[in-house]
């Protein structure tokens, strides 16, 4: 080691700081090994049993893998637009593979929806009620639990617990469980993401009623106004734009997340999307995923762009309680 | 205050006392077209229709049947006599004796039709369990104990519809009657004062101290004396009779049998099913047989058997579901490992203050923004049909869409590091790779690694979701279990157990990430 040649140039006191450097340091590269040790050992050991226990092992199905992506070629590029717009098909034999204008939802004779954009816009409705309703009850809820609005600590308790609680569960039982009683389609999915959506905004929606200024809320304490008047005048118009932004961020995670409702059940674009690929129809599960992909861009751009007006250039924790 | 100052007041701050007209609308204007919106989605969704035509009744069964098991035992009247007899699958094993249902017996002559009758009569007795058991008896003692073709009067208690009928078939084929120990009354107690009981020809229900008399005119009708209580019903008149009794149970009183339906509250043969050794013993019992009783089997210890007993209990599926746990984990650990390694050098190159080649770095960037837009659930499906259902496709989908999450969420954080400790670094001489890894790295990695470990919580999450459309893991079998619609508290225990782990990591990756960043709100 170099630093023993050079330790003769040191003080006394240079030479303890060295050493206890010299540990620090020892410390420490013992702790990054070990870690390291921990996570390879932990990962081969997560990768095996994963292959272990899946249906197909991995070496033996990749090169179905790549087989699998050319059989998700169609048969010629235009007929991607062709399924994507109901367009009739040249290679039409009257199988379900090809039958593009069957879905068209028709406004007029002539005026039609294609089926693809009727689902899509099934599914951003869907996320689009089950954000309202997530945003006016984790509203309402979020008062109750922040720590500067509400004293009775029972009541917080209570209510930051039904919160977790509703964003914990997981959706997929709820809306099952709705799919069973109620039938197949959106209200099931909309009721899941709802309630999920509650939970995950309530909780957001509390923490930044809790670093609000209480400025406002005392003067309005002077002036005798009760606990309503004071939660809407002083409280309400600070953190509208957080809540605001906080609720398009869920926007956009409920948008992905209705269209895996939709695939288990819940009707919309998801549904549509597992069938045509377990079906194998290229062109139509192409079409789908351009659609969804483009959707899914515009809903990221759209709700950036609103976020950044709100709120100006603050900068959120992305996905935050997803 | 005065007039005058308050309008002095008001004229000094005109801008807060007379607004806009569109500012002071604009409130109800967004809660207008909110409650607008919402009207429509209710038409578009159909809401209304699809809340109506739900099947509520089942659904209250369903949320009981989290917490709580039914034991069905049914009462079919026989003539004088009646059968008791419980489902194949009976939580309470095979040959179930509940304390909560009381029978009598009594020397009764039984009536069997014999087998050329059966055709014509078969519609009366429609237990095709009791037909099967007591069919092959008859046959074999055809002419030993029978007691030779009874007269009419003799059945005292057949009801005169059916009387003829049978005139006419003792002629044709001769119908078998013997004398037997059977069931005369059986009463089941649903707890508390309510309780049915029944007797051929009559069925009594109590219930929050109302009693209901019910007719039976065996294979025609059900009549009740008097009017029905609140708690009964009866679409049509001689239609069968339920009476519900909240949890405790409920009842269908029909002109063949009557239905019991009582529910217990409790997870039935949670550690051990009805055909182990080791059921219905109390937790002190199985201890003792482990630990002190001879081997059950000569082969394997007492607690390897209980062992493996409990795993492979036929109701729960505790090893099979402990599995598929285990593979939502690992979906969820690998899938965020391997996107974390990926990410972190493409982050470098995408980051336009590292990699000062601007081709370069959009492309990056639209490569993370594509692969974070194709949704998980399209990469589940996709790696799905290309792997087989199971954690390898939901660790792909995981690792390709959070490779997109990290590379934009790494990429960003590098965009804002602070320059002086780079320049620092620079300015000793330190060749450019030195550069990064002691003027860079030391300041992204805590971010990197926090922001890691909160989407390996989060994923935990979404690796449920995605299994059940198939990659694998606890989602597939919660799915499953739902699909069927009897195995809710299978369900329920599939959610806390899911729940836990959540739970467990989040506090996990929560202590973690205080660690690295230091405790920031």
């Amino acid at each position: 080691m170099t630093a023993t040649t050079h330790s003769p140039l040191l003080s006394e006191a240079g030479q303890a700081v060295e050493r206890h450097w010299r540990e620090l340091a020892g410390r420490r590269r013992l702790y990054t090994i070990g870690g390291i040790v921990f996570m390879v050992l932990a990962m081969s050991g997560s990768l095996w049993f994963a292959n272990e226990s899946n249906a197909g092992k991995f070496f033996d199905r990749l090169p179905y893998l790549f087989d699998f992506v050319g059989q998700m070629l169609p048969r010629d590029g235009w007929e991607i637009w062709r399924a994507l717009f109901d367009l009739p098909s040249p290679y039409d034999d009257g199988s379900l593979k090809y039958n593009y204008p069957d879905g068209r939802i028709y406004f007029t004779e002539t005026l039609y929806l294609p089926e693809y954009f009727y689902k899509m816009l099934e599914t951003i409705n869907i996320a689009l009620v089950s954000t309202l309703i997530g945003f006016g009850l984790g509203f309402i809820l979020c008062f109750l639990a922040a720590s500067n609005l509400t004293t009775q600590r029972w009541l917080r308790f209570f209510v930051r617990r039904f919160m977790e609680l509703l964003r914990a569960f997981p959706e997929i039982v709820i809306a099952g469980f709705f799919l069973a009683v109620l039938t197949i389609g959106a209200v099931p999915a909309i009721i899941a993401v709802s309630i999920h959506t509650i939970g995950a905004l309530g909780k957001m929606f509390f923490e930044v009623v809790e670093n609000a200024d209480m400025k406002a809320e005392e003067g309005l304490r002077a002036s005798g106004a009760n606990w309503v008047e004071r939660v809407w005048f002083s409280i309400v118009p600070q953190v509208m734009p957080n809540f605001l932004s906080y609720a398009l961020l869920r926007l956009e995670i409920n948008v992905r997340a209705s269209t895996i409702i939709g695939a288990v059940g819940g009707g919309g674009i998801g549904e549509a999307l597992r069938l045509s690929i377990s079906r194998t129809h290229e062109a139509k599960t192409l079409a789908i995923i351009l659609l969804l992909f483009c959707t899914i861009v515009a809903v990221d751009q759209f709700s950036a762009w609103l976020r950044g007006r709100l709120v100006g250039k603050q900068a959120f924790e992305f996905g935050r309680g997803g | 205050m005065t007039e005058t100052e308050a309008n002095a007041l008001v004229a000094r701050h005109a801008d807060v006392f007379h607004r806009p007209l569109m500012e002071r609308l604009r409130g109800v204007l967004i809660i207008g077209a909110i409650a607008f919106y919402m009207v429509f989605a209710w038409w578009l969704f159909a809401v209304g229709q699809v809340l109506s035509g739900g099947n509520w009744d089942i659904a209250g069964s369903y949320l009981a049947d989290w917490v709580s098991y039914e034991v069905r035992p049914d009462i079919e009247y026989d003539g004088d006599a009646l059968d008791v007899s419980f489902p194949r699958f009976s939580p309470l094993g095979s040959n179930p004796k509940p304390e909560w249902l009381t029978t009598e017996t009594a020397m009764v002559e039984r009536r069997r039709a014999s087998a050329a009758t059966e055709a014509s009569t078969g519609g009366e007795t429609s237990g095709a369990g009791f037909l099967g058991s007591l069919d092959t008896k008859t046959d074999g003692s055809d002419g030993g104990d029978f007691l030779g073709p009874a007269a009419p009067s003799d059945n005292t208690a057949e009801s005169p519809a059916t009387a003829p009928i049978d005139i006419e078939n003792t002629a044709a084929a001769e119908p078998v009657v013997m004398r037997e120990e059977s069931v005369v009354n059986a009463d089941v107690s649903f707890g508390g004062n309510t309780r049915i009981s029944v007797r051929p020809g009559f069925v009594t229900v109590t219930h929050k101290g109302e009693t209901l008399e019910l007719d039976i005119a065996e294979g025609s009708a059900v009549n009740a004396r008097g009017p029905l209580p609140d708690w009964a019903n009866q679409r049509a008149p001689g239609a069968k009779v339920i009476v519900r009794f909240g949890f405790a149970g409920r009842a269908e009183i029909e002109d063949d049998e009557v239905k019991a339906r009582r529910r217990f509250l409790g997870w039935e043969n949670f550690f051990f099913d009805t055909r182990s050794p080791y059921w219905g013993k109390s937790a002190n019992e199985v201890m003792g047989t482990i630990f002190f009783g001879e081997r059950i089997e000569a082969s394997r210890s007492n607690l390897s058997l209980a062992w493996s007993n409990f795993v492979n209990n036929a109701d729960w599926q505790h090893g099979d579901v402990w599995l598929k746990l285990l593979q939502t984990i690992v979906m969820a650990f690998a899938g965020t490992v391997l996107a974390s390694l990926l990410a972190f050098p493409l982050a470098f190159v995408a980051a336009r203050n590292i990699m000062p080649n601007r081709l370069l770095n959009q492309v990056l960037k639209r490569f993370f923004d594509f692969l974070r837009s194709v949704d998980m659930l399209i990469w589940a499906l996709f790696f799905t049909r290309a792997f087989g259902p199971g954690p390898l496709a939901g660790i792909s989908a995981i690792f390709f869409t959070d490779t997109g999450t990290f590379g934009k969420l790494y990429s960003e954080s590098l965009e804002n590091i602070d320059d002086k400790q780079r320049e620092g670094v620079r300015s000793v001489g330190a060749s450019p790779s030195s550069v990064q890894r002691y003027g860079v790295v030391p300041q992204v990695l805590p971010v990197f690694l926090s922001q890691s470990l909160y989407f390996w919580e989060s994923n935990t999450r979404s690796a449920t979701i995605i299994g059940a459309v198939g990659a694998g893991g606890i989602g597939l079998k919660l799915w499953e279990a739902m699909r069927t619609n009897q195995d809710w508290e299978n369900v329920a225990y599939m959610v806390m157990l899911i729940l836990l782990v959540v739970f467990v990591f989040d506090n996990i990756s929560n202590v973690l990430r205080q660690r690295l960043i230091g405790k920031q709100s």
